[in-house]
C-alpha cells in the first residue's frame, strides 16, 4: 500500500471512518434499546425484557429480525416515493451529525473547521425528513403528528443554537477538536476546566440538555406520538424495517445530541482529573455519554408529559430569554478576567434575569380557566 | 478528482432545478428545490468555502424548504392536484439568462485570470460583519423582528 494512489487511500480511510461509526453506534443503538427497558422496568417495579439470552442481552437481536420478516405496508393512496426516501433521509442525517463529534485523541471522523455548525445545518434537514413522512403518508394522524414534531423541533433549535453560542465565542471556535482542547486544563490539578463548572456553562448546559430532549422527541416532549390521540403522529402508516429506521434514527439523533453536549460542555475526552488521563481517552467520552444516556432514561422513567402549550411557553418565554442571558454571562466572565471574578459576576448576571424571569412569568396570581376556542 | 466532482454534482444540481421545475405534482416540486440547494451547497465544500454552503443547507434546506412546504400545504386546497405548463416562465427564464450573461461578459470588475484566493475563515466574516457591515446587519435584524412581531399579531386571539 506504500504506493497506493491519492484517491485510493482517500476512499479507504473515509470507508473506514463510516464502518467504524456506524459499528460502533448501532451496536450502542441495539444495546440502549434493551438496557432502557431495563431500566424503565427497575424504576416500575417489574422485570423487563428476560426471556432472551442472558439477562434479555440478546432482546434486541430478536427484535431486529422480528423487524426484518415483517410485512412492509405502504398505503394505496400514499405518496410512494416520499413515502420511501423519509425514513433514508432521517436516518442519513442522523449518522452525519454523528461523523463531527470527537470521540477520543485524534478520534473525529469527519474534522472540519465549521464541525458545530455543520452538525446543526445538516441536523436541520430532520425536520423536513419529518414532513415528508407526514405528508407523504397521505393520512391526518401523521400529518397532524409531523405538525407537532416541527413545531416543536423549531421552536427549541433557536435556544439549543444560542446556549452553544456561549462556548463558541469563549473558545473562539466553531471546531469541535478546538472546544475540546480548550477544557484539557485542570485547577490545582483536580477540577477540570470544562464548561459546565462556570455559571453561564451550567445554565447553557441545562438549557441545551432540555432542548435536546426536545429535539430527540423523548419524554416529556412526546407529544408527537400518542397512542391515544395521534396513534404514532408522523410514523403512524410505517410498519416494519422502515419504522426500525425511524426508530433507529431517533436514538442516533440522541447519541448525537447527548454527544456535542459532552463536547461542548463537560470536557469532551478529557478525564475528569488530571491523574486518571491514563485510561484511553474514548473510554472517558463513553463514560460520560452513558452518563447523559442514563439521565434521558432516567427523565423518562421520571416525569409525565406536558401539553403542547405548555411546551411552546417554556420555549419562547422562558429558554430563550435565559440563553441570551447565557452569552451575555459569558461576555462578563471573559471580559472580567476568566477566574473567580469573572465566575462571580457571570453568576450574579445569571441570577438576576433567572429571577426576573421567575417573577415576570408566575402565573399563580393571574390563574384564570382554560379557555378552549374550538373545542366547545 | 475536483473535476469529476464537479460534474458529478453540476448534473445532480442541474437535474434537480430541472424536477423543481417542471415536476407536475408541486409538492415534489418542492422537495427538488431542496434537493438542488443541496448540489449548490456542494459546490461551496469544492470551493473550499464551508462556511457559506454550510449556511446556506442551514438557511435553504433547514428554513426556506420548511417553509415553501408548509406554504403550498396552508395555501393551496388542491395540493395533489396536477398543474398546468406556463410558457411565460420559459421566456422570463430565457430574458433572466441572457441579461446575467450579458452583464458576466460586460464586467470589467472580474480579472480573466483566477486570483489566489486564500481560505476565508468564520472569524473574519464574523469580523467583517461586526464593523464594515453593522449597519445593514442591524438593519437585517430590525426588519426579522418586525416580521416576527407582525406574524404574532397577525395570529394572535381575539379577546372576546
Amino acid at each position: 500500500m506504500a504506493h497506493a494512489p491519492g484517491w485510493l487511500v482517500q476512499i479507504v480511510s473515509s470507508l473506514i471512518n463510516i464502518f467504524a461509526l456506524l459499528a460502533v453506534f448501532l451496536t450502542l443503538f441495539a444495546l440502549i434499546s434493551v438496557l432502557e427497558r431495563k431500566i424503565l422496568a427497575r424504576m416500575q417495579n417489574r422485570y423487563g425484557p428476560n426471556r432472551v439470552g442472558p439477562f434479555g442481552l440478546f432482546q434486541p437481536i430478536a427484535d431486529g429480525i422480528k423487524m426484518l420478516i415483517k410485512e412492509d405496508i405502504v398505503p394505496a393512496r400514499a405518496d410512494k416515493l416520499v413515502h420511501f426516501l423519509a425514513p433514508v433521509l432521517i436516518a442519513a442525517v442522523a449518522i452525519l451529525t454523528l461523523g463531527v463529534i470527537p470521540y477520543g485523541r485524534n478520534m473525529t471522523p469527519f474534522a472540519i473547521d465549521g464541525g458545530i455548525l455543520f452538525f446543526f445545518a445538516v441536523g436541520s434537514a430532520t425536520e423536513l425528513a419529518v414532513f415528508m413522512a407526514g405528508w407523504g403518508s397521505n393520512n391526518k394522524f401523521s400529518m397532524l403528528g409531523a405538525m407537532r414534531a416541527i413545531a416543536q423541533m423549531f421552536s427549541y433549535e433557536l435556544p439549543l443554537i444560542i446556549a452553544v453560542l456561549p462556548v463558541v465565542m469563549v473558545v473562539g471556535s466553531l471546531m469541535p477538536d478546538r472546544i475540546v482542547a480548550a477544557q484539557a486544563q485542570y485547577t490545582f490539578g483536580l477540577v477540570p476546566r470544562w464548561f459546565v463548572f462556570t455559571p453561564w456553562g451550567a445554565a447553557a448546559f441545562i438549557l441545551f440538555f432540555v432542548s435536546g430532549l426536545v429535539e430527540s422527541n423523548r419524554t416529556p416532549f412526546d407529544v408527537p406520538e400518542g397512542e391515544s390521540e395521534i396513534v404514532a403522529g408522523h410514523m403512524t402508516e410505517y410498519s416494519g424495517f422502515k419504522y426500525a429506521t425511524f426508530f433507529m434514527a431517533e436514538y442516533l439523533g440522541m447519541f448525537a445530541i447527548s454527544g456535542l453536549g459532552v463536547t461542548l460542555f463537560l470536557g469532551g475526552w478529557h478525564a475528569p482529573a488530571g491523574a486518571l488521563e491514563f485510561l484511553p481517552s474514548y473510554v472517558w467520552f463513553f463514560a460520560k455519554l452513558s452518563a447523559l444516556l442514563f439521565v434521558y432514561i432516567w427523565v423518562r422513567g421520571t416525569l409525565p408529559r406536558t401539553r403542547i402549550d405548555q411546551i411552546m411557553n417554556l420555549a419562547w418565554k422562558f429558554m430563550l430569554p435565559m440563553a441570551f442571558a447565557c452569552v451575555i454571562a459569558a461576555a462578563v466572565w471573559h471580559y472580567a478576567g476568566r477566574g473567580l471574578r469573572g465566575w462571580l459576576w457571570s453568576l450574579v448576571v445569571i441570577a438576576i434575569v433567572y429571577t426576573l424571569l421567575s417573577i415576570l412569568l408566575d402565573t399563580r396570581r393571574k390563574f384564570a380557566p382554560r379557555v378552549y376556542r374550538f373545542a366547545e | 478528482m475536483n473535476s469529476a466532482a464537479f460534474v458529478v454534482i453540476a448534473i445532480f444540481t442541474l437535474a434537480a432545478a430541472l424536477a423543481a421545475a417542471t415536476l407536475r405534482k408541486l409538492m415534489h416540486a418542492a422537495l427538488s428545490f431542496a434537493v438542488a440547494f443541496v448540489g449548490l451547497a456542494s459546490f461551496f465544500f469544492l470551493l473550499g468555502a464551508e462556511f457559506v454552503g454550510l449556511a446556506l443547507v442551514f438557511i435553504y434546506i433547514g428554513a426556506v424548504a420548511v417553509l415553501i412546504v408548509f406554504t403550498i400545504l396552508l395555501t393551496r386546497r388542491d395540493v395533489g392536484k396536477d398543474r398546468g405548463f406556463n410558457w411565460s416562465g420559459i421566456v422570463i427564464a430565457l430574458a433572466m439568462f441572457g441579461a446575467l450573461t450579458w452583464s458576466i461578459l460586460k464586467t470589467q470588475s472580474l480579472a480573466i485570470v483566477a486570483p489566489h484566493i486564500r481560505a476565508l475563515t468564520v472569524k473574519q466574516i464574523g469580523a467583517a460583519l461586526m464593523t464594515t457591515y453593522v449597519w445593514p446587519l442591524q438593519c437585517v435584524g430590525l426588519l426579522l423582528t418586525a416580521a416576527l412581531i407582525g406574524a404574532l399579531v397577525l395570529v394572535m386571539e381575539e379577546k372576546r
